[in-house]
């Protein structure tokens, strides 16, 4: 069953979001990129699951505020967001920024969730190992730089974004600039809240990952106390997309595990 | 016509094969390349040939600020500007400016700005820029907050000259308990400030504002683009409902005289096309990262990229010069480049850029003493 689209109204604030499948709530927060296009991952995560991917303020279709000024922003909004809309014992999932964002949110108020599970998450830092540029490098190095599997980067190399897309991605841009420019994709005050995250976690992570090294990995596992990690061999900043079904596998079996 | 001789104070012995292979000349250009021994040279013939520039009769001198580039040694211009104050005694010191959206305490440049005023006995003009895009990857500071810190440092600066201290600034990016400026500026009600642009609109509008009718200078940039926008800043003022003064608008452009034109592209080729290849040479991403403009000025400009990019992009003298960038040529040729665009603007500043990339001393002091002798009297008339 294609995804559900509607636009729902937060505070202010309009919110492109998108839903599929039945079951337990599942909050997938989208990285710096946005949402460009449906991933088979969240069908398949729909399986038993209701997936519900909203498009951040600032990003894809969203309302942009002004007010929103940074990551906690972002965080104390969607705990609005989730009380508005209902949303309880829902298992939240997050990718890079996304991931970033649902630590934000989870320290903040973790009432209503029973899982955390983080993908190559911005957020925390390790001194001395500064992620990827991606302010620096060029749209081309990007690409190939997002992709271990240099045939992925390929074809992503080869599509040509529409005029629309392109707007929509210099969009995305502006706002991942505002959130992460300085300092460099995280909050000098996260890490040291992670303890209170007494709730079962995955962290999943791309052995190859050139935005944020597999050491991230190991110190988000070492600050959250329910943490397991899932290293991914050759693969590069998005798991769920260059090694879907492994990763898809592993995370589906995680929430039901964290569901019962 | 207000004459100013201005130098970025570029770091001429690089090695530019090295350099070369760098992502750019600024940011991440590696600083081994740098060697003290021969930068404490440059410093002593940039700052000599600055202060002839007052000699040879010149209204003012001029610096400005880049950070970690080979293209500038000048990441805090006003310590140039405080020796260039005690050699020389005329002409104004103008800093070009100092790049507002960087500090984290803007009071600072209010107060190194009053010092210099004073000791100057009232010399200084106060430059405000936004700083070009690398900056902010060399700084860290947020450009999709470029805007916003630059008028909110910019309204923190003009208040703590001319309003009796103390009392407490609050804004979205500066909250200050207690502005009350030790020394306060020597020209009253504060130094000229004078605005170095790339020409946006924005920018535009917002320093031909009757409330401050601040001088606009249209740098680096073809003829046709700085008669577009010095024009569009006179259109501005006009429809705030007044017409602006020839001394609210300057141009700022590499300037090379010979006896010849032959001989003056011959000597000022090498200068000119090591400043904009190799000094000048950066990536999109470094020049214009996102939020320093619109969204819509983003586009257009990795538009204009994309159709670049399959062309060589060397700029060789012959092409800056046909577009008018630089003015290379005998005085006659010079003078009359330099009257085109006074007739072309109304504009009553010029600001020379005497020596660019990596020209000599002896031949930038040759160019600047012949625009003294030859070009000089028929602007003064």
């Amino acid at each position: 069953m294609p995804a559900q689209v509607s636009t729902v109204t937060i505070r202010d604030v309009a919110v492109k979001l998108h839903r599929v499948g039945q079951g337990p709530p599942v909050l997938f927060l989208h990285g710096a990129n946005g949402l460009m296009q449906w991933l088979p991952f969240f069908d398949a995560i729909a399986d038993g699951f209701e997936v519900w991917v909203p498009e951040h303020p600032g990003f894809g279709g969203s309302d942009d505020p002004a007010w929103i000024r940074n990551i906690p922003d972002l965080a104390m909004f969607y705990l609005d967001f989730v009380e508005e809309m209902g949303l309880d014992k829902f298992h939240l999932i997050g990718h890079s920024l996304g991931g970033w964002l649902a630590a934000e949110i989870a320290i903040r108020d973790r009432s209503r969730l029973k899982s955390l599970t983080l993908m190559s998450a911005a957020g925390i830092r390790v001194k001395g190992l500064p992620s990827g540029d991606l302010f620096i490098w060029g749209p081309e190095e990007t690409v190939r730089n997002i992709w271990h599997d240099q045939a992925m980067a390929e074809r992503m190399l080869a599509i040509k974004p529409t005029e629309a897309q392109m707007d929509v991605m210099l969009k995305n841009r502006f706002t991942s600039t505002k959130f992460g420019w300085q300092p460099r994709w995280f909050n000098p005050d996260l890490e040291k809240w992670l303890h209170r995250l007494k709730l079962p976690t995955l962290v999943v992570w791309g052995r190859q990952d050139k935005v944020f090294p597999w050491q991230y990995a190991d110190l988000w596992v070492e600050r959250l106390p329910q943490a397991r990690l899932v290293m991914v061999e050759e693969c590069g900043h998005a798991p769920h997309v260059e090694k879907a079904d492994n990763v898809i596998a592993e995370i589906r079996a995680f929430l039901k595990e964290a569901s019962r | 016509m207000k004459l100013l001789a201005f130098h970025l104070m570029p770091y001429r012995p690089l090695d530019l094969d090295a350099a070369a292979k760098a992502r750019s000349a600024w940011v991440v250009l590696p600083n081994s390349l740098y060697d003290p021994v021969k930068g404490a040279d440059e410093y002593e013939r940039h700052i000599d040939l600055l202060v002839y520039g007052e000699t040879l009769g010149f209204d003012g001198i001029g610096v400005n600020e880049h950070h970690q580039t080979a293209y500038g040694m000048m990441p805090a211009p006003n310590l140039i500007a405080a020796a260039l104050i005690q050699r020389t005694k005329k002409a104004k010191i103008a800093i070009l400016g100092r790049a507002l959206p960087l500090q984290n305490n803007p009071i600072f440049v209010a107060e190194e700005y009053a010092m210099l005023d004073n000791m100057s006995r009232g010399r200084i003009i106060a430059g405000f820029v936004r700083g070009i895009g690398a900056e902010y990857h060399s700084s860290g500071t947020n450009p999709f907050f470029s805007h916003e810190r630059f008028h909110e440092a910019h309204d923190l600066i003009v208040r703590a000259w001319t309003e009796p201290g103390p009392w407490s600034f609050d804004s979205e990016n500066f909250n200050i308990r207690y502005v009350n400026l030790w020394p306060r500026p020597y020209q009253q009600p504060h130094p000229p400030i004078w605005i170095p642009s790339q020409g946006s609109s924005e920018t535009v509008a917002w320093a031909s504002h009757p409330d401050r009718k601040y001088p606009f200078l249209v740098t680096f940039s073809p003829g046709e683009l700085v008669t577009r926008y010095l024009n569009g800043y006179r259109d501005q003022a006009r429809k705030y409902g007044y017409e602006p003064s020839g001394d609210q608008l300057g141009w700022a452009a590499p300037i090379y005289v010979a006896e010849t034109d032959e001989r003056a592209r011959e000597e000022a080729k090498a200068g000119l096309e090591t400043l904009f290849n190799n000094y000048l040479r950066m990536t999109g991403e470094m020049l214009i990262p996102p939020g320093y403009t619109s969204q819509q000025s983003m586009k257009a400009f990795f538009r204009n990229r994309q159709s670049f990019a399959t062309r060589d992009n060397f700029m060789s003298m012959e092409h800056l010069l046909a577009n008018g960038v630089a003015l290379v040529g005998s005085a006659k040729t010079v003078l009359a480049g330099i009257e085109r665009m006074r007739e072309a603007t109304g504009m009553n500043i010029l600001i020379g850029l005497f020596q660019f990339g990596t020209l000599s001393d002896e031949r930038a002091r040759r160019s600047m003493e012949r625009f003294a002798a030859e070009v000089m009297p028929h602007l003064r008339s």
